[in-house]
């Protein structure tokens, strides 16, 4: 009996001695893995529960009334898209071809569901996703992120449009104006006068002139400080050929220091046919129109000096200037000339009103060619512009009229 | 040496600033510095902008299909070139011709559309809070101030009776408008003047921390 119950109980110390050990180390790994396990499950349920749904209906097209540069994408927003919601934002996939690989092309934040794709080829397939992303990040490092893809859409091709139609008022009412302008010009080529009100600055002008010759003292033409691709110094240029024929004729000296090559050589040009057309070529030198420098202020400082030293009797600022209008402007008035300014500059308006004598507000710069000549053909512009601005003020009344019985006319004047 | 460049730069503040008192010779010559520096930097800005990133890459990048264009530029300012030989002079004109009609065309459509076209329509739109004391007042005085402001600009009727009275009024819109961007621009000015003052008395003086 006794050796029976020791038999037993060795066995069983053995049997435990074996199975001890082996079953820690199987618990350990039971344990470990059922703890991992537990985990990655937890993680993954996370993930996809963070894993937002993709937005739906995606649809590309062509951007109308453009040179074939743009793709318009827009979507459904994904239903997890609301505040709070799981979509942070909407990350645009292109690719060459359905089945190919999509690279990024851009993003949009969360609640937004269009996109211009704006780098694309005329005649080049595209196809398209939109893919919904999820993160948590940290200094601009993630901690993790998940997204969704749309369908594909596609393909789909930029075209170029030779019209746009987005912009049929804007050539119906430069067709009335230009139509205008050809009409008035043809009366006034058959003999048909027009009446120009007066404008007080270019008045001015002759008188302007004599003074500096009565008082045997220079005048002075600056034309801004833009280039000949700026109309107002396409309409001083036309004004300078004016003031420099009564020059000429007067025998007067005139000066024109300019800022840029193009116009130095334009208005030399000008300058030079003045003093041929009143039978004085050999009087006009080259020097009088002379280059000082394309910066602003190196200008404005070269052009006070000249003004101080030289103490011009008159003074044309006419053309397109910036902030060395004052500058120029105060000076010319401290040294007694008389000051006869234009542009169309509405910031530097102000200050020619406050330093000059005259001055010629915006349109009237353009119309002082026109005025001055008598040209028909100038005229009959004018009077063509002027209806223009008649159809201008009528549709502002019957805009306005409108508005108040719920029609908004505004929206035609509305250019894309 | 970054002491030298203070030191010339407040000189040539105070040179140029001289000028309020009179004419004198620290202005001329810094008047001169002026222009010559920046007639030079402009020679060579143009110079590496135009012809040699604009001109010179642009013909040497093969891929660029658009570079046999670039030639007829390139020729167009060799035209301008002709005016130092005497006899073929005129050709100068081309290329004047060119930039005036091809600029009065581009431009045409831009100041068109955003000078007149759009400016109506905005005039026309009632503002988005329409129905308070102040929206009628500010809608009222932008239509008002744009229609009399137009009809100050006709120059084809003489401006008398109603017609003559609304121009007038566009003119009193203008002048308050003019003396408002008047003062709005003087402060900016002021600005600027306290800037260099700044320079002069913390910089250069350190009289200013």
């Amino acid at each position: 009996m006794i050796r029976r119950l020791f038999g037993l109980l060795s066995g069983t110390v053995i049997f435990l001695l074996f199975l001890f050990p082996t079953n820690i180390v199987a618990q350990d790994e039971v344990a470990g893995d059922s703890l991992s396990g537990s985990e990655s499950a937890m993680d993954t349920l996370l993930l996809k529960e963070k894993t937002p749904q993709p937005p739906f209906n995606i649809v590309a097209e062509d951007v109308d009334n453009d040179a074939g540069e743009a793709i318009k994408l827009s979507w459904d927003l994904s239903p997890d898209d609301f505040q709070d919601g799981n979509v942070k934002e909407y990350v645009v996939l292109r690719s060459e071809s359905a089945e190919g690989t999509y690279d990024t092309l851009g993003n949009t934040t969360q609640g937004i569901k269009s996109f211009i794709d704006n780098k694309v080829e005329i005649g080049k397939k595209y196809f398209y996703k939109i893919a919904a992303l999820n993160y948590e990040k940290v200094n601009y490092v993630y901690l993790w992120n998940a997204n969704s893809e749309s369908a594909v859409a596609g393909p789909v091709v930029a075209t170029a449009q030779w019209f746009n139609t987005g912009r049929i008022w804007v050539l119906l009412t430069i067709l009335f104006i230009s139509g205008a302008i050809i009409y008035f010009i043809w009366g006034a080529k058959s003999g048909k006068s027009f009446y120009i009100r007066k404008i007080a600055g270019i008045d001015e002008v002759e008188n302007a002139v004599g003074r500096a010759t009565e008082m045997g003292r220079s005048i002075y033409y600056v034309p801004g400080i833009h280039d000949m691709d700026d109309v107002q110094t396409l309409a001083s240029m036309s004004i300078l050929g004016r003031v420099s024929k009564m020059a000429a004729q007067n025998d007067t000296r005139i000066d024109v220091p300019v800022s840029r090559s193009l116009v130095m050589v334009t208005a030399r040009e000008i300058v030079k046919e003045s003093y041929s057309k009143v039978g004085r070529p050999d009087s006009f030198q080259d020097e009088q129109v002379r280059y000082l420098t394309d910066d602003q202020f190196g200008y404005a400082a070269a052009i006070d000096g000249l003004f101080v030293r030289e103490k011009p009797a008159t003074i044309f600022l006419i053309g397109a200037f910036f902030a060395e209008s004052l500058i120029m402007a105060e000076t010319g008035n401290s040294i007694g000339a008389i000051q006869i300014a234009g542009t169309a500059m509405p910031a530097q308006l102000p200050f020619f009103v406050a330093a000059c004598d005259y001055t010629l507000i915006g349109e009237e710069l353009f119309a002082a060619s026109a005025y001055l000549s008598r040209e028909p053909k100038l005229l009959g512009s004018l009077k063509g512009q002027d209806m223009g601005k008649a159809l201008f003020l009528i549709v502002i009344v019957l805009g306005i009229i409108l508005q108040f019985f719920d029609v908004e006319m505004w929206r035609l004047f509305e250019v894309r | 040496m970054e002491t030298f460049g203070i030191w010339l730069a407040a000189l040539l503040t105070i040179g140029i600033i001289s000028f309020l008192y009179k004419d004198n010779v620290l202005y001329k010559a810094c008047e001169s510095i002026f222009v010559g520096i920046s007639a030079g930097y402009w020679f060579i800005t143009y110079y590496w902008d135009n012809l040699y990133r604009k001109f010179y890459l642009g013909v040497t990048d093969m891929d660029n299909p658009h570079r046999f264009f670039l030639w007829i530029a390139f020729a167009l300012g060799v035209m301008m070139l002709t005016r130092l030989i005497g006899k073929i002079g005129w050709l100068s004109r081309w290329p004047l011709a060119f930039i005036v009609g091809a600029t009065a065309g581009l431009y045409m459509m831009t100041y068109f559309v955003s000078n007149a076209f759009v400016q109506v329509g905005a005039t026309i739109k009632l503002p988005p809070d329409f129905g308070s004391v102040g929206s009628y007042i500010s809608f009222g005085m932008i239509a008002l101030g744009t229609f009399s402001g137009l009809v100050y600009f006709f120059f084809s009727k003489e401006h008398k009776g109603v017609f003559g009275g609304t121009a007038k009024l566009g003119i009193w819109f203008l002048m308050v408008t003019f003396g408002a961007s008047f003062g709005y621009t003087v402060m900016s000015r002021m600005s600027l003047m306290l800037g260099r003052l700044d320079f002069l008395f913390g910089e250069w003086l350190g009289m200013i921390n």
